[in-house]
């Protein structure tokens, strides 16, 4: 009975994208538009770090302002975490939303499916085409054939590790498996007396143990779970391997931040961790005016052999609902061209989404050249609308495992229940 | 009969006038949510599939009635949740307010007395009250830090483990619960401290005249005196605890296994995560507020009842 409904709801809404589209076409999209005789305002929502990252992002914009006269743009910066719920109540009611704004690549498929971003193709965002784009990043934007965003910045997660500690516990290279990384942290806490790795128990984190297995959340092809499938429970028993054996101790109200805070201090010797964090690292005693001490490498390889980790980043999307679409699509190309990408990119570190915009200049960053070559382990998460409920359950369950609490089987299996509670049509096994 | 009410209409017709702002906004704050908060408990409502009319795009409502389905899979139990959740909401609020009420009074009778510097410290205890209650909340949470929080600093100084204070469900209720008594007490010290001035001072003569102990007097003066505010406070503590949001939501952070969740912070997880869930946010919405309004009814029946007897 249910499926009956959700099944008509989607078949009226594609037939309504459908037409939507169709008037698109003839109506107001730049196409026909000169980009000069654009004019009027838009407003545009930057979840950039306020401090270190938005002012580069407020330059660009003066940039564009002047090359377009006639459009004004007002910048709000808002913050990463709430900018989700504040994004779709404007979004409902159209009062007080953005016309463009940048939004991780996680939430593209439930904004996507929710009609809140418009899609992209063949309007003056993606003039110029998308061949410049590297796949990954690009890959985030699609949604049922469609790209509903331009992507701006890219990242992955990858092993960071202090290369002085390191050498202090006589260890050369990088681990490449999860066995190895448990070995290497015992060495480090033997020999050095330091912490070998902190885990975070963050179920985004646990994302590269579930790939490094070759499986992941669930399976949209065959309308699977695959959460508590034999793999998946492989993985997480790895994870909690580490959390038991390698780890130092976890404080789960505040993971992330001591997680950062010892291996910038030089307490931890080393962290799966994403680009994002260079920065604040290399303010930490550890690393501040050593900049070389601070190590690169993929993250470690499950039984498949393969390191890989999840695509991230954040790409630029333009509100269905902008009463300024022309100027937002070309604000969106603007701000996602090759030029302000180089720019974005030498202030601030995070790795640009074109090929053309990794000039000498711009890798020659230590912090860009040491993740750049990782980002090839990266691959896309699971697109699904609901993928943002899904980490709710699963992070409580994680929870409870790496306690102790209940066993990986049947902590998982419960997050599978959940999971089928979320996504309806779904069945669980693998 | 006619005359009657126009005589009425005439002679308070400026009093209606006043009143009417009032009414008008209650109904468009209080009473319009309330009941779209009850229509939506009985469909099956969410964010994919109310009507939208998003630039473009336009898609008319397809959620249906679903009538007391969702009412039925909470109170049944076929959620999983609700009843491990009410389970622990009421042995919070208990535990809460019962804190609230003891530390308070102890206050309240400490300052109720004559000595030097009492506006200091009557100033001093207050201030947790007159700080908001999510920075009082993060700095707990900074202080609590089990690697960097300056109390396993002291414990480890002298010579004891340090502690995970938010890392199990045990200790993370633990905290909750230490954190909000810390939040809630300088209310209700001042609530009790103006109660115990009101006592008229003549009942403590009389009674000393007839030899109680200060014991005999706290039990037989001072507590029945107190009677009126403390109904009050506890009436008033339950509901504020009860719906606690801040507390519990803002100390432990997202990585949780959501054992320390009462039923309005699993309600707000429940609906604010990816694709909202409004009918069943809705559902547990007025499933609380029931639950908040039975037990005030029958706590003021019980009041008025004690206060004839």
């Amino acid at each position: 009975m249910r499926r009956g409904i959700s099944i008509a709801a989607a078949v009226c809404a594609l037939a309504l994208t459908a037409t939507a589209c169709g008037s698109d076409d003839e109506g107001s999209t730049g196409k026909a538009k000169d980009a000069k005789d654009i004019s009027g305002s838009l407003t545009y929502w930057d979840t950039s770090d306020a401090t270190t990252e938005a002012p580069v992002y407020k330059k660009l914009i003066a940039d564009f302002e002047q090359k377009y006269p006639k459009i004004d743009v007002n910048y709000e910066n808002v913050e990463f975490a709430s900018i989700e719920q504040k994004f779709k109540s404007a979004a409902k009611t159209g009062k007080g939303a953005p016309d463009v704004m940048r939004a991780d690549v996680g939430l593209i498929p439930e904004y996507a499916s929710l009609h809140y971003i418009a899609p992209l193709d063949g309007t003056l965002a993606l003039k110029g085409g998308t061949d410049d784009f590297t796949e990954g990043p690009l890959n985030t934007t699609k949604y049922q054939g469609k790209t509903y965003g331009v992507p701006s910045v890219t990242d992955t997660l990858g092993i960071l590790y202090n290369k002085k500690l390191f050498k202090k516990a006589g260890i050369e290279k990088a681990p490449t498996t999860w066995d190895e990384f448990i070995e290497t942290s015992k060495t480090i806490k033997k020999k050095t007396g330091v912490e070998g790795t902190y885990l975070n128990p963050d179920s985004y984190f646990l994302l590269p143990f579930l790939y490094g297995e070759g499986t992941d959340l669930a399976d949209t092809k065959t309308k699977k779970i695959t959460i508590n499938s034999p793999e998946a429970v492989k993985a997480v028993t790895t994870a909690k391997k580490v959390y038991d054996q390698a780890s130092a101790k976890v404080d789960f109200a505040n993971a992330y931040d001591n997680m950062q805070t010892s291996f910038k201090n030089g307490e931890v010797a080393m962290l799966i961790q994403g680009p994002w964090s260079v920065t604040d690292d290399l303010s930490g005693k550890a690393f501040k005016g050593d900049e070389d001490n601070l190590g690169f490498a993929p993250v470690p390889a499950g039984s498949t052999g393969k390191p890989q980790a999840p695509t991230g980043g954040h790409d630029l999307t333009v509100y269905q609902g902008s009463k300024n679409l022309d100027a937002a699509y070309l604000f969106t190309q603007f701000m996602t061209s090759s030029k302000s990408q180089q720019k974005i990119a030498a202030e601030t570190a995070t790795l640009p989404t074109r090929e053309s915009a990794y000039t000498p200049e711009v890798t020659k960053d230590a912090r860009i050249k040491g993740f750049h070559p990782i980002m090839k382990t990266a691959r896309p998460r699971v697109a699904l609308p609901q993928v943002g409920s899904l980490f709710t359950p699963l992070v409580q369950q994680y929870t409870k495992i790496l306690q102790g609490d209940v066993s990986v089987k049947s902590g998982l299996d419960a997050a599978a229940e959940d999971f089928k509670k979320l996504l309806p049509g779904y069945t669980i096994g693998s | 009969m006619i005359t009657a009410l126009r005589h009425s209409w005439q002679k308070y017709w400026y009093a209606w006038a006043m009143v009417a702002p009032v009414v008008i906004v209650l109904a468009v704050l209080v009473l319009y949510p309330l009941g779209y908060g009850f229509y939506l408990s009985l469909t099956n409502a969410n964010e994919a599939n109310v009507a939208r009319d998003i630039g473009a795009f336009h898609a008319p409502a397809t959620y249906k009635m679903v009538g007391l389905d969702n009412y039925w899979s909470i109170l049944s139990g076929a959620d999983g949740d609700f009843y491990p959740r009410l389970t622990w909401t009421i042995v919070w609020t208990v535990s809460c307010v019962a804190l609230h009420i003891a530390i308070g009074m102890g206050l309240a009778l400490l300052l109720n007395r004559k000595m030097r510097a009492k506006l200091l410290y009557r100033a001093l205890l207050i201030l947790p009250w007159a700080v908001p209650a999510f920075v009082g909340v993060f700095a707990w949470r900074l202080m609590l830090n089990s690697q960097y929080g300056v109390f396993n600093e002291m414990i480890t100084a002298v010579g004891l483990p340090a502690q995970n204070w938010l890392a199990t469900p045990f200790a993370q209720k633990v905290a909750v619960i230490m954190v909000n008594v810390w939040i809630g007490v300088p209310f209700n010290m001042v609530a009790l401290l103006g109660g115990l001035q009101s006592i008229p001072k003549e009942l403590y003569e009389a009674s000393e005249m007839d030899g109680a102990s200060p014991w005999q007097r706290f039990v037989n003066v001072t507590l029945p005196g107190l009677r009126p505010v403390t109904h009050t406070v506890v009436l008033l503590g339950c509901i504020w605890t009860f719906n606690m949001f801040a507390v519990i939501y803002l100390l432990l952070g997202q990585n949780t296994t959501g054992e320390a969740d009462i039923l309005v912070t699993f309600a707000f997880r429940k609906a604010f995560t990816g694709v909202s869930d409004y009918s069943g946010a809705a559902t547990y919405g007025i499933v609380i507020l029931a639950l908040l309004l039975a037990f005030s009814t029958f706590y003021r029946r019980r009041q008025l009842k004690t206060e004839q007897a």
